[in-house]
């Protein structure tokens, strides 16, 4: 599929404003000085992303979310509000999702994280990815890799019996309906309202594992 | 390409790829984490700093002195901006506050400071370190009591009054009258991608990632401000996580990561923090509105009346809430009026649908009000107050007009003959069942706007515009717009958007991004199938289809045309006063269920319908995702969002998306929407309009017209919150 974005125009201007930072950070700045002894809270930890093990040096105060995507580069999972309120940093550590804003990246020691680069690619889509593009589940496309991260993991906790605020009855595994899906959801917030076709991107894919 | 006589049949009437519901070229991308926004470029420069913003604790006064001593000794800090040392700083054209506060401060969280440092959490720390000391003043934080300060002031598209005939004359004879007042509260943006940007000077040039809209205005804006010719900023914007509106402009993350990449001499990163955005950017500004309508009994309108208030910052622009009345119902006495007072909050500015999307949200409950006063089915009141020409200039028509059809196949869709007029009488177990209907209309201007198309030695089109998609899909019916003219397969199209050194086009703004986006790149196309037949020497008989160009026996790969050098054509259309001799405009009908609880007053909504009369709808998947998006930030106006305002001190309170609430997946039941066939020759060659705006007005006039049919409360103060329908709700048990 023909790329939308050019990269070649970027890198132009990278090599380009590269060579004039490098030769301006040579100059002594305010930081330099201030920098020496710096009281960086500074640890290690190591974990595995997406199957791969991640050895990463972290300020203690950086969450797994700007653990992934700055320090990492993982930029897929986004950043929407920081704190826990929107859904768009959805990983799936250890098996469930959670909001990685809302977690220290030092306390997944030995975890095993994925994010939404790991589901699938362009070329080879995850299923969940592939039914969210045919029901176009997303426009703007920023909260889509929280939404998906936690589809697929939605689709997980009820094959696994988990039960919902909408589950009728707590006897009984809960079913794979558009309530459910609606319910367990919510957490993920998509401002450009394509809830609707999300359910059904959902629906489609658990009718598929079904 | 100049579009000033109607269109006529053309290469894109074909409709093999436009019109058809593709998915999105760019979907892959989103939906694998790939598509780059601003603040994931990791890729575009190395040695990129991060900077923080810290924004105003007052909302009106000035600072008295700012101490920067324990803040710049913190661990990792680079540089701090302050207004103080920024350098003198112009103000851009779309602006109406100061991007960097100080001394004066004009709004709550107005930028005053941005501490830049080596990592994310350094810059946060030290932000925190910043002190300052105000002196507050006096400001004005209430609409309700600025209100009779309130002064004449156009809006955009329209002047602050119309009158035609005798309004108040009519009003005072009509055998049936209403005469009631509706607020509506201020809305926020609420994007999910927070507004953010990453700043790289190369020597006197700026280099801009963000998350904008209009990238020639903002390039503009972004000149202005800095004090540099506008050759010396190069804007980039190739995906934007949400706009509606809030991204229009540059804002404080731009600005501030432009001067933060000076101080620190080195790339800087800004997005602006959640809580920051609601009271730092801009907002939809909170209305009140008055309207009076006067009737035969026998349901015609003979007098109509709106007038609105709404307050901005000083030089700021009114909520104009009133202007569709203008063009919506027949009525041979008409009265419009807009005032705008001055408030201190912060500023007030376009989102989606301005004007319209509030002032459709009382002028539809009115009309629904008058239909029960007068006895008349709401659907058949509107349909016998219907026009085909602009009610206050008579002569002029619009090119298409079919509110009428949208209703009446909407409610033969909706089953709304199975609705009880009278309130309060339909129960499902513990709900209160009802439904309600409104018209939806938005105007539907039209923008210059050009591209440059090439064809290459693959027999790929790739087409270049500044055009942005804020996920209303403009990639995508871009491609196929290219791809329809030329005749080529969507996958040998592609498309780059969003960049400054791209030719200039309308933008994302006002619904009118479809239809101008898609025209422009037409009109290239055009002069690229000229440039290719010129090339082989064909005659104006030359046919593109399935790659190749065709006349008579003669049939070219369009690769081999391009030959090695490829060809390359750039146009833009410009539109002439076709739209001044007919007003052009969409249409649609609104149909929405909604169960509230008997005991409690929860309100859910159950069924949606939407049915848009918008010209040729370009991809009825994109357009139908635009619409659904639209219905539930209605029901969002409808049942939650508002931006409550502190008086005192002069701030939205709510300012997360905790506290300011919008629709979750469980609020939204599945929507249908339906296109009616319509093609307008007068609006481009596209014959399209748009519908982004279109589904967010009237449908939240739908929802409380349904809430009162379910319970026969009546609520006129957004949002119709549980409190509001409690004290009134039938006494139950």
């Amino acid at each position: 599929m023909p790329n939308s974005r050019d990269p070649d125009v970027f890198r132009r201007d990278l090599l380009v404003s590269a060579a004039a930072s490098a030769a301006v950070m040579t100059a002594p700045s305010l930081a330099g000085a201030q920098q020496a002894g710096s009281a960086v809270p500074a640890m290690k930890v190591s974990f595995t992303v997406n199957g791969k093990t991640r050895d990463l040096q972290v300020d203690t105060r950086t969450t797994l979310l700007d653990a992934l995507r700055e320090s990492l580069h993982l930029v897929g999972t986004k950043k929407g509000c920081d704190h826990g309120q929107c859904g768009a940093c959805t990983v799936i550590v250890d098996g469930r999702r959670i909001n990685s804003c809302l977690t220290l990246a030092v306390m997944h020691q030995g975890g095993s994280i994925t994010t939404v680069e790991g589901l699938g690619t362009p070329d080879k889509l995850h299923p969940m990815q592939a039914a969210f593009v045919k029901h176009d589940g997303y426009q703007c496309g920023y909260c889509t890799p929280g939404q998906i991260c936690s589809a697929v993991a939605v689709l997980g906790e009820i094959e696994a019996g988990i039960p919902s605020h909408v589950s009728t009855d707590l006897n009984v595994k809960p079913q794979a309906t558009a309530a459910e899906f609606r319910e367990r959801m919510s957490g993920n917030i998509c401002r450009c309202g394509a809830y609707s076709n999300i359910v059904e991107a959902i629906t489609e894919v658990a009718g598929r594992k079904a | 390409m100049k579009f000033d006589t109607p269109a006529t049949t053309s290469p894109i009437d074909q409709l093999k790829v436009i019109g058809q519901p593709v998915d999105r070229i760019d979907g892959p991308m989103k939906t694998t984490g790939t598509a780059p926004y601003a603040y994931d470029r990791h890729d575009v420069v190395p040695n990129q700093a991060y900077g923080y913003v810290v924004g105003s604790a007052i909302a009106k006064g000035r600072i008295a002195s700012i101490n920067l001593t324990e803040a710049k000794a913190a661990p990792g800090v680079l540089a701090i901006v302050t207004a103080e040392n920024a350098g003198k700083l112009g103000k851009g054209n779309f602006n109406v506050a100061r991007l960097l506060g100080g001394p004066e401060i004009e709004h709550y969280h107005q930028a005053i400071a941005l501490v830049v440092a080596q990592t994310f959490e350094q810059a946060r720390a030290a932000a925190a370190l910043v002190r300052v000391d105000y002196v507050r003043a006096q400001g004005a934080y209430d609409l309700a009591a600025a209100k009779d300060s309130g002064k004449p002031a156009p809006g955009f598209g329209g002047p602050a009054d119309s009158a035609v005939g005798d309004f108040a004359g009519a009003f005072a004879a009509a055998p049936v009258q209403l005469d009631a007042t509706y607020t509506t509260p201020d809305h926020a943006h609420a994007m999910m991608e927070p507004h953010a940007s990453i700043a790289a000077w190369n020597g006197d040039k700026l280099m801009l990632w963000t998350s904008n809209q209009m990238i020639a205005w903002s390039v503009a804006d972004m000149a202005t401000t800095l004090g540099i010719a506008k050759d010396k900023v190069r804007l980039m914007s190739p995906f934007i996580g949400g706009g509606f509106g809030g991204k229009l402009w540059i804002r404080a993350d731009a600005l501030l990561a432009a001067l933060g990449a000076r101080a620190a001499r080195r790339p800087v990163k800004v997005a602006l923090t959640r809580p920051l955005m609601f009271n730092n950017t801009v907002h939809r500004p909170a209305t009140i509105q008055r309207i009076r309508i006067g009737a035969t009994k026998d349901g015609t309108i003979t007098a109509i009346g709106h007038e609105g208030w709404s307050g901005d910052l000083p030089g700021g622009k009114p909520e104009a809430a009133v202007f569709q009345t203008r063009m919506l119902y027949a009525g041979a006495n008409r009265l419009t009026t807009t005032r705008l007072s001055v408030l201190d909050l912060p500023e007030g500015n376009a989102m989606r649908a301005p004007g319209e999307a509030p002032g459709m949200m009382a002028l539809e409950i009115a009309i629904d009000e008058m239909a029960e006063k007068l006895g008349l089915d709401p659907i058949e009141f509107r349909i016998r107050n219907d026009t085909q020409v602009d009610p206050e200039k008579p002569d002029r028509k619009f090119s298409q007009r079919q509110l009428t059809e949208c209703l009446k196949s909407g409610a033969e869709r909706f089953g709304w003959n199975k609705r009880d007029p009278q309130s309060g009488k339909v129960r499902d177990g513990r709900w209160l069942v009802g439904m309600g209907v409104a018209a939806a209309y938005r105007g539907a201007p039209v923008m210059k706007s050009a591209a440059r198309v090439r064809l290459d030695s693959r027999g790929i089109v790739t087409v270049e515009t500044d055009m942005t998609d804020i996920g209303t899909g403009s990639y995508t019916i871009i491609a196929q717009t290219a791809a329809e003219m030329m005749g080529l397969p969507l996958h040998k199209v592609v498309v780059r958007l969003g960049d400054s050194t791209y030719p200039v086009s309308c933008g994302s703004g006002g619904q009118w991004g479809a239809n101008s986006a898609t025209a422009g790149v037409y009109a290239a196309c055009v002069k690229l199938r000229e440039a290719v037949a010129q090339k082989l020497g064909l005659k104006g008989d030359a046919v593109f289809a399935d790659g190749e160009v065709r006349s008579g026996d003669r049939r070219v790969p369009l690769a081999q045309a391009a030959g090695e050098a490829g060809l390359t054509a750039e146009d833009a259309i410009e539109f002439g006063d076709l739209a001044k001799k007919y007003q052009q405009a969409t249409f649609g009908g609104h149909f929405v269920e909604v169960g509230v609880d008997a005991a409690t007053a929860e309100v859910r909504v159950r069924r949606m319908l939407a049915v848009c009369a918008a010209g040729r709808i370009l991809n009825p998947k994109s357009a139908r995702s635009q619409v659904i998006g639209s219905m539930t930030m209605g029901i969002g106006a409808a049942l939650m969002e508002d931006l409550v305002v502190d008086k005192r001190h002069g701030f939205f309170v709510n300012h997360d998306l905790a506290s300011y609430e919008v629709p979750v997946h469980a609020d939204i039941p599945h929507q249908e929407v339906v296109f009616l066939d319509e093609t307008d020759p007068m609006s481009s060659p596209m014959k399209a309009k748009g519908v982004g705006e279109l589904g967010i007005c009237g449908v939240t006039a739908a929802v409380a017209n349904a809430i009162h049919n379910a319970t026969g409360v009546r609520v006129r103060d957004y949002p119709i919150t549980l409190d509001k329908l409690l004290k009134e709700l039938p006494e139950i048990g």
